[in-house]
């Protein structure tokens, strides 16, 4: 493989004025957590952009791992040669070639910040042009809609050339915007939620509702598996388990069946309001689609958001189901969100739950559980468990095995 | 003892073989159990999973686990068959494909498919411009095996993979039984849908194997069930077997980097000392083939002889493929190249592995030359 370094594009981060260096610092950071383990490899700052050397990485592997990242707009890979133009036209026609077996149209683009070169832009795009075209086949220039676009860069020490472009994850770098409690269940959509929090440079805390024995351990593990896919994204991520069962039992014990729901999901915020606090994070993300199911329709949102006042962050509330899916496959969490374990919503769901419940109901109800002792005990309970990105998710306990 | 048999198997790893002991031993529940003794060893399938899609560098969704390379590739070309046979009813391959995907398509041709044997010229090697000719409108899946098991030969995958870029209907399985480990490829650039691997050609448990089925690519299963598998291939999991195919797999890719290099010098020797006895005629083309295959003919001496003759001096190497060498007739793919009756039925195959060394070379060479003076002084008599 000839590629010898990838640059690094930003897009939404060199629109920042002052802090932008914040926001670089912090990305640069991310990436090279991502990159130490591979050896020799080398993350550099230049202007607006970021070079990531390979000396003899695979640039594939190196590629993957940097479209993890959130901050980065987009990865051209690179190569460096000398200034001769029988290897700049050779380097260019390998570094065509390597573009994959798609290509059938290409034009060449040169920039000449060396202005005493020999030759000037338009010539070099001729003569490179020229050599590529005479040294392939089923190959034809294209200079308005070229499938590949040979991008020369002549520069006083080097020449520069590149034509694979590949799109970065977007957003903000993670860690750049503060932290929020994530409501983990297990299903599909909440690590779709959680993917889309730490797009926008959030770090995310996991907060998962457990209830044993109603709920398993394969239902923990499910969590546990699904936070430690997102550490890809967010990097270490710490899940608080809150042990649910008694809540739930009274819960069953003192509400009307058709806003066990309702009250349910009001304890779970409650609890996760405390656990915010104890982690200062700001918000709560969730999961919710409106819509979806009875307990995400405006009546019950409403309803169930009066009990606390941090901003609920919904990057869902406006997709359709299958747009959810779709990116939960992208990101890898769809085949473990699909595991097919009861969790503490669905052992206690009543057959016809409200789909208007009202806040004055709510409250009447609520009126005689001792909510105080309930969500204390609960967080007090809670236990944190914390993950680290792994470059290989391998269970200890097997580890011998493979 | 040479062991230089191992296109038909290979011998097992001795971790892999503790793997599979302390697997069958102790995680013995069954994974689709929902106690917590199902949920270890379901988790013991996705770790293994995880791994070999790491390895071969695809998604752990993409790989289903199969009771070897035959399962693989019956379940690969049938289920494409069956699953798309309304898009149309022709099906490309090879002369030369191993008896478990050319028994595959004959069958084919009996439930009403039109199946197109592509030729191979003199090195065994199909040509991408005869493939090209082949293709018609209704034509549902090319099926080209990577390294020919007989003669060693490597097919040019990356260029069938690029035209049949161009016919996206088409489906493109490779069989990688023998490449594995020794002659890399790249899916998703080689554009290939489906490819079939075997635990025991890579030194893991025998009576397990791999389909790798690209994201989006339906197939009518051959064994129908429960849901393992992503619904592809029904049957409780071969656990034991396919964990210790997931360390077998490790530590083949893990030696393919640095032991490469003495396996081809391995090769490059017996290739040379076999070209300058007299008598032995090399199949294996020089270029174009893996780096642990070679095949040659002494005519006049019959192969089982030969073979017989050198396991009394504790040599191990065979014919044809172990699948198809207890019948009698020339091998069909050294027929295809076109080779005289005569050198395609008196072909020795020498397969090696990471773990064959220069000093058996030498003695194989030194035994070899024993035998056929030998032998050729008896038949003289």
């Amino acid at each position: 493989m000839i590629y010898d370094h990838i640059i690094v594009k930003y897009g939404e981060l060199s629109l920042k004025g002052k802090n932008k260096h914040h926001f670089v610092n912090q990305l640069r950071d991310t990436i090279r957590r991502k990159l130490k383990p591979y050896e020799g490899v080398t993350v550099k700052k230049a202007f607006d952009r970021m070079v990531i050397e390979l000396h003899g990485a695979d640039h594939e592997l190196i590629v993957e791992k940097l479209q993890e990242i959130f901050g980065i707009q987009g990865l051209t890979l690179a190569v460096k040669c000398d200034l001769e133009l029988e290897n700049i036209q050779k380097t260019a026609l390998e570094a065509l070639k390597q573009a994959g077996p798609a290509v059938k149209t290409f034009k060449v683009s040169t920039k000449r910040n060396y202005k005493q070169y020999p030759h000037d832009s338009q010539e070099l795009n001729h003569l490179i042009g020229g050599y590529v075209l005479k040294n392939s086949e089923d190959i034809t220039v294209d200079v308005h809609h070229p499938d590949v676009e040979i991008k020369v860069e002549i520069k006083p020490e080097a020449t520069y050339i590149s034509c694979i472009d590949y799109p970065g994850a977007g957003g903000l770098p993670i860690g750049s915007s503060g932290k929020v409690m994530l409501m983990l269940s297990g299903g599909i959509d909440s690590p779709v939620a959680g993917y889309l929090t730490m797009k926008r440079g959030i770090r995310v805390e996991m907060v998962h509702f457990h209830s044993p024995p109603f709920t398993s351990d394969r239902a923990r593990q499910k969590v546990e598996d699904l936070t430690q896919v997102l550490t890809k994204y967010g990097g270490a991520i710490k899940m608080h388990v809150v042990p649910f069962t008694d809540v739930q039992k009274a819960i069953k014990k003192q509400i009307p069946d058709n806003y066990s729901m309702t009250i349910m999901r009001r304890y779970m915020l409650r609890i996760t309001e405390k656990l915010a606090a104890q982690n200062d994070a700001l918000a709560i993300a969730t999961g919710e689609s409106l819509g979806q199911v009875a307990s995400q329709t405006l009546p019950s949102m409403n309803t169930i958001n009066e009990v606390t006042n941090l901003p609920i962050i919904r990057p869902l509330i406006t997709m359709d189901k299958i747009e959810i899916m779709e990116i939960s496959r992208k990101i890898g969490t769809y085949d473990i969100s699909i595991r097919p374990y009861e969790d503490c919503c669905t052992v206690f769901l009543p057959s016809a739950p409200k789909t208007k419940p009202r806040r004055e109901k709510a409250n009447r109800f609520e009126q005689y559980m001792e909510i105080d002792t309930l969500v204390e005990e609960a967080v007090n309970n809670t236990e944190t468990v914390h993950f680290k990105e792994e470059t290989e998710t391998r269970d200890n306990a097997f580890e011998d095995l493979f | 003892m040479i062991y230089f048999d191992n296109s038909a198997t290979t011998k097992p790893y001795p971790k892999a073989m503790k793997t599979y002991m302390t697997v069958a031993e102790n995680y013995f529940a069954n994974p689709s159990s929902i106690h917590r003794l199902g949920g270890e060893v379901e988790k013991l399938i996705s770790t293994a999973r995880k791994q070999i899609a790491d390895l071969i560098r695809v998604n752990p969704a993409e790989i289903v686990f199969t009771s070897g390379g035959t399962e693989a590739n019956n379940l690969a070309i049938k289920g494409i068959a069956l699953r798309h046979q309304t898009r149309g009813k022709h099906l490309i391959t090879t002369e030369i494909e191993h008896a478990s995907c050319y028994e595959s398509f004959r069958q084919l041709q009996q439930l009403g498919f039109d199946v197109t044997f592509l030729p191979v010229d003199r090195k065994g090697c199909v040509s991408v411009q005869d493939l090209q000719n082949e293709i018609r409108n209704d034509t549902i899946l090319v099926s080209v095996m990577h390294v020919n098991n007989e003669l060693g030969t490597v097919q040019p995958i990356q260029g069938i993979g690029k035209l049949l870029n161009e016919h996206p209907k088409i489906f493109f399985h490779v069989d990688h039984v023998q490449g594995i480990g020794k002659v890399p490829i790249q899916y998703e650039q080689s554009g290939i849908d489906l490819c079939s691997f075997s635990s025991h050609k890579f030194h893991g448990p025998k009576g397990v194997g791999f389909l790798y089925v690209r994201s989006g690519v339906t197939l009518s299963p051959l064994l129908h069930g429960g849901s393992q598998e992503f619904k592809h291939r029904a049957g409780t999991e071969n656990i034991p077997g396919i964990i210790a195919m997931a360390k077998a797999l490790r530590l083949t890719i893990e030696k393919s980097k640095y032991e490469m290099d003495n396996l081809v010098q391995l090769k490059d020797y017996i290739r040379k000392q076999l070209s300058e006895i007299e008598g032995v005629f090399l199949n294996t083309p020089e270029d174009y083939s893996a780096p642990h295959i070679i095949n040659f003919s002494v005519p006049g001496i019959k192969p089982e002889v030969l073979i017989h003759a050198l396991e009394e001096r504790g040599v191990f190497v065979s014919t044809k493929s172990a699948c198809s060498s207890k019948s009698t007739d020339v091998s069909r793919v050294l027929e295809a190249t076109g080779y005289e009756l005569e050198r395609a039925s008196s072909a020795i195959r020498v397969s090696l592995s990471f773990e064959n060394t220069r000093n058996e070379g030498e003695r194989f060479i030194q035994i070899l030359l024993e035998v056929i003076d030998n032998l050729k002084k008896v038949m003289r008599e």
